[in-house]
C-alpha cells in the first residue's frame, strides 16, 4: 500500500479553482520532489493535505496508509503521521517555544498510544535534535518563531519535524530564503530522517535543494495538476530550461 | 415648574436607605456615614444616562439589595477556612468572613518592624484623624458605590507601613463569603505606605457559586513620596454574585506603584480605579486580566489623573470573553496643565471567543499640557485562524491550541506582577479557568 495516495484531487479557495485533478503516489521510503512555477498550487496542495480550513476540497481523495485524510482534523492528521513544514512559518507571540514543542510532542505521543515524555527526557530529546540542526538554546527560550531570522524559522520547522517523528513529511519551499550553509544544515536534517518507513514530498522552486536531498521521483506541477513525472534528471532540465513551457501547457 | 424628572426610587435604593439608615451609629465616623447616606438617598444608583455608568446600568442590574449579612458563626468560619483563594503565596493573611473581621483566620502576630495592622474600629479609636485621611481619598464626584460603602462603614482594616519600612512578606486581605443565602457585605481597606517604604498587598474576594450575594468593597491607598507599593487583587466571587469595588489611590513624588487585578468571578462586577499622580516623577502601572464566561458582565473603569510633571503611567488590560459575556473597559488619562513630560500609555485588548460576546472599549485622553507623550489603544479580535492552524498542524488538539493562545493573550498582563509566587498563583487560577472551558 502506498504511504500517500492522492487521486483526482480538486480544491478551491474563495471560489477560485486551484487544484484541478491532481494525482500523486508516494511509497514509504521514497522522496518525491514537486517543482513548478509560482502560483501553480504547490502550497495549496500542502495546505489541503494538512487540513487548512480556508481550502475547500471539491473532489477526489487523499489517503495516508489507506486512511482518508480529508475527513480528519488537522491535529488528527498530524497524529497519524502527516507533517507539513510551512513555506512561511508564523510567529506566535506569548507562546514559549519549549511549551509549544512539549505540548505538540506529548499530544501526538498520546494519540499514537505512546507514553508522554517526562520533563528531563523531553529536554534531552529537544537538546539533541536542536544541536543537530545548529539551533541555539537561546532561540528556544523565545516565543515560537518570534524574532527568528528566515533561516532560523526554517530550521525550527525541521526541528519540529524531527521531534514529531512523522511518516509523511511535506516540505513547502523549505529552501527559500536560506543561504548555502543553512541549506546544508536543513538538508542534512532531512537526510537524517530518511528511512524506509517514511516518505517525503519536497516542494521547491529550485533544483539546488535537490543536490542535497536527492529525490527518487520529480514531478512538475502546473495549473493545479501534475503535468510531468521523471527522475532526478528532470530537475536539472527544469533548472536549464525554466518553467515557461509549463506555464502555457496545462 | 422643575424640569428635571425625578426618578422613581428602585426597590434596591429603598432597601439600602432603610438598611443602612438603621445601622447603629458609631463615634468618629457617624458624620461621614450620615453624609454618605444622605448623598445616596438624594442621588441613588447610577443608570445608563450617567456617563461613567453607561455600559453598566446598576439600576437595572441590581434590582434588590440583599439583606445585610449576620456576624459569622462557627460554621461560617469553618466554611471560610476551607474556601479562600491564593493560599500558597507565603503571605500574612487578614481575613473577613461575610464582611466581619475573623480574628481566628487572621495573623496579626509578630508584625514586622514598622508595620501596623488594625481593624478599622481599633484604628478609629486610636487615631482621631483617620476619618479625615479616608475622606482625603474620596472620589472627585459622587459615586454610588463609594457612598454606599461609606454609609455602611463599620468593618475594615487599616495597614500602616512606617516610613522606610521594607515589608517583604506580602499582606493578603481575604474577603470570604459563606452560606447559601444572598447577603450584602461591605469592606474597607486603607493602606498607608509611608515615605520610602515598600510593601505588597494582595486582596482576594471569593464566595459560593449559585448564591446572589453582593459585595461592596473599597480599597484606599495613600502612597507617600519615594514609596514602592504593589497591589494584586483577585476577584473570584461566586458566579451569581454582584461585586462592586473601587481602588482609590494617591501617590506622592517619585513613588512607584504597581497594581494588577484578575477578574474571574461574579455575574456582574464593576471595578473603578481613580488614581491620582499627586507628586512629581511617579511611575505607576495599573493592569489586569478579566476572564469571562456564561453571561458574566464585568466593567473596569480607570481614571488616571496626572497633576504634576514627569509621571509615567502604564495601563494594560486584557479581557477574554467567552459565551455571551459582556466586558467594559473605560480608561481615562487626564494630564493637567502642570503635568509636563507625562508619559502615559494605556492599552485594552479584548479576545472574543463567544459569538455573542461583546466588548465595549472606551479609552479617552484629556490633555491640558503641551509637552507630553500619551497614547492609548483598544483592540477587539477573535483567535487567529492561522495561529490555530499552525498549532493544530503540530498535533495539538483544538482545545489545547486555544488554551495556548488564550494564555499567551492574558499572560502578557499577568507578567506585570512583580512577585513571582503571586504571579504563579494568579497564573494558576487563570489556568484553572482555561481548563474548565468547554470548546465549541
Ligand atoms: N488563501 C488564498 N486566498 C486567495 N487565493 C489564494 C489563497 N491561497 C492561494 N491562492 C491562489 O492560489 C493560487 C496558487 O497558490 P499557491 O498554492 O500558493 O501556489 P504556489 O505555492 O505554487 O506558488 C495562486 O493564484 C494564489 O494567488
Ligand atoms: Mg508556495
Amino acid at each position: 500500500m502506498a504511504l500517500l495516495e492522492v487521486r483526482n484531487l480538486q480544491a478551491r479557495v474563495e471560489d477560485k479553482e486551484i487544484l484541478r485533478g491532481l494525482d500523486l503516489t508516494v511509497k514509504a521510503g521514497e522522496v518525491h520532489a514537486i517543482m513548478g512555477p509560482n502560483g501553480s498550487g504547490k502550497s495549496t496542495l500542502s495546505y489541503v493535505l494538512a487540513g487548512k480550513s480556508d481550502y475547500e476540497v471539491t473532489g477526489g481523495t487523499a489517503t495516508l496508509e489507506g486512511e482518508d485524510l480529508l475527513e480528519l482534523e488537522p491535529d488528527e492528521r498530524a497524529a497519524k503521521g502527516l507533517f507539513l513544514a510551512f513555506q512561511y512559518p508564523i510567529e506566535i507571540p506569548g507562546v514559549a517555544s519549549m511549551t509549544f514543542l512539549r505540548t505538540a510532542v506529548n499530544a501526538v505521543r498520546k494519540k499514537r498510544g505512546d507514553e508522554e515524555l517526562s520533563t528531563p527526557d523531553f529536554l534531552r530529546f529537544v537538546r539533541e535534535k536542536a544541536k543537530e540542526l545548529n539551533i541555539h538554546q537561546d532561540m528556544l527560550k523565545r516565543p515560537v518563531n518570534v524574532g527568528f531570522s528566515g533561516g532560523e524559522k526554517k530550521r525550527n520547522e525541521i526541528l519540529q519535524m524531527s521531534l514529531l517523528e512523522p511518516k509523511m513529511c511535506v516540505l513547502d519551499e523549505t529552501d527559500s530564503g536560506l543561504d548555502i550553509d543553512a541549506l546544508k544544515i536543513v538538508a542534512d536534517g532531512v537526510n537524517r530522517l530518511r528511512a524506509k518507513n517514511r516518505g517525503f514530498l519536497v516542494i521547491t522552486h529550485y533544483q539546488r535543494l535537490l543536490d542535497h536531498i536527492v529525490p527518487d521521483v520529480v514531478h512538475v506541477m502546473a495549473k493545479g495538476k501534475i503535468v510531468r513525472t521523471g527522475g532526478p534528471e528532470l530537475a536539472h532540465e527544469l533548472e536549464a530550461k525554466g518553467y515557461a513551457a509549463y506555464e502555457n501547457a496545462a | 415648574m422643575n424640569a428635571e424628572v425625578k426618578m422613581m426610587r428602585t426597590a434596591a435604593e429603598t432597601q439600602y436607605a432603610d438598611a443602612l439608615g438603621s445601622l447603629p451609629a458609631t463615634g468618629a465616623i457617624r458624620d461621614l456615614r450620615a453624609k454618605a447616606l444622605s448623598d445616596f438617598i438624594e442621588k441613588g444608583l447610577p443608570h445608563r444616562r450617567v456617563e461613567e455608568w453607561k455600559y453598566t446600568d446598576l439600576r437595572v442590574l441590581m434590582r434588590e439589595m440583599a439583606p445585610l449579612a449576620d456576624r459569622p458563626d462557627a460554621s461560617a468560619i469553618a466554611e471560610a477556612k476551607k474556601n479562600g483563594v491564593l493560599a500558597n503565596i507565603g503571605a500574612r493573611e487578614i481575613t473577613f468572613v461575610n464582611g466581619a473581621f475573623a480574628a481566628e483566620l487572621s495573623n496579626l502576630k509578630g508584625l514586622e518592624k514598622g508595620l501596623s495592622i488594625s481593624t478599622l474600629a481599633d484604628a478609629l479609636a486610636k487615631d482621631p484623624m483617620l476619618p479625615q485621611l479616608l475622606a482625603g481619598l474620596n472620589p472627585s464626584k459622587y459615586d454610588a458605590v463609594y457612598a454606599l460603602n461609606t454609609a455602611a462603614l463599620n468593618e475594615g482594616v487599616v495597614i500602616d507601613v512606617a516610613a522606610g519600612a521594607q515589608i517583604t512578606k506580602p499582606i493578603h486581605i481575604r474577603h470570604i463569603v459563606t452560606g447559601t443565602k444572598p447577603v450584602s457585605v461591605f469592606g474597607r481597606v486603607f493602606v498607608k505606605a509611608g515615605k520610602k517604604s515598600q510593601a505588597t498587598i494582595v486582596q482576594s474576594h471569593s464566595g459560593p457559586d449559585a448564591v446572589a450575594y453582593q459585595t461592596n468593597t473599597v480599597l484606599q491607598l495613600s502612597v507617600a513620596d519615594d514609596a514602592e507599593l504593589d497591589v494584586v487583587r483577585v476577584q473570584a466571587e461566586g458566579d451569581k454574585a454582584i461585586h462592586l469595588s473601587m481602588m482609590i489611590g494617591a501617590a506622592g513624588a517619585k513613588s512607584r506603584f504597581r497594581s494588577f487585578t484578575l477578574t474571574t468571578g461574579a455575574s456582574v462586577s464593576r471595578h473603578t480605579v481613580p488614581f491620582a499622580f499627586a507628586g512629581k516623577d511617579i511611575r505607576a502601572s495599573i493592569s489586569g486580566a478579566t476572564l469571562l464566561r456564561h453571561k458574566q458582565h464585568a466593567d473596569m473603569t480607570l481614571e488616571v489623573d496626572h497633576a504634576l510633571p514627569g509621571g509615567e503611567s502604564r495601563e494594560l488590560f486584557k479581557t477574554v470573553l467567552d459565551d455571551e459575556t459582556k466586558g467594559v473597559f473605560q480608561g481615562l488619562i487626564i494630564v493637567r496643565p502642570d503635568a509636563q513630560k507625562t508619559d502615559g500609555r494605556m492599552m485594552s485588548a479584548a479576545l472574543l471567543l463567544g459569538e455573542s460576546a461583546e466588548m465595549d472599549n472606551k479609552p479617552e485622553l484629556e490633555i491640558f499640557a503641551d509637552d507630553v507623550q500619551c497614547a492609548h489603544g483598544a483592540t477587539t479580535g477573535a483567535l487567529d485562524d492561522d495561529l490555530m492552524f499552525y498549532l493544530r498542524a503540530r498535533g495539538i488538539p483544538k482545545k489545547e491550541a486555544e488554551s495556548l493562545l488564550i494564555q499567551s493573550f492574558f499572560g502578557e498582563a499577568i507578567e506585570q506582577i512583580e512577585n513571582e509566587k503571586i504571579r504563579d498563583a494568579v497564573m494558576l487560577r487563570a489556568g484553572k479557568w482555561l481548563a474548565e472551558r468547554s470548546v465549541k
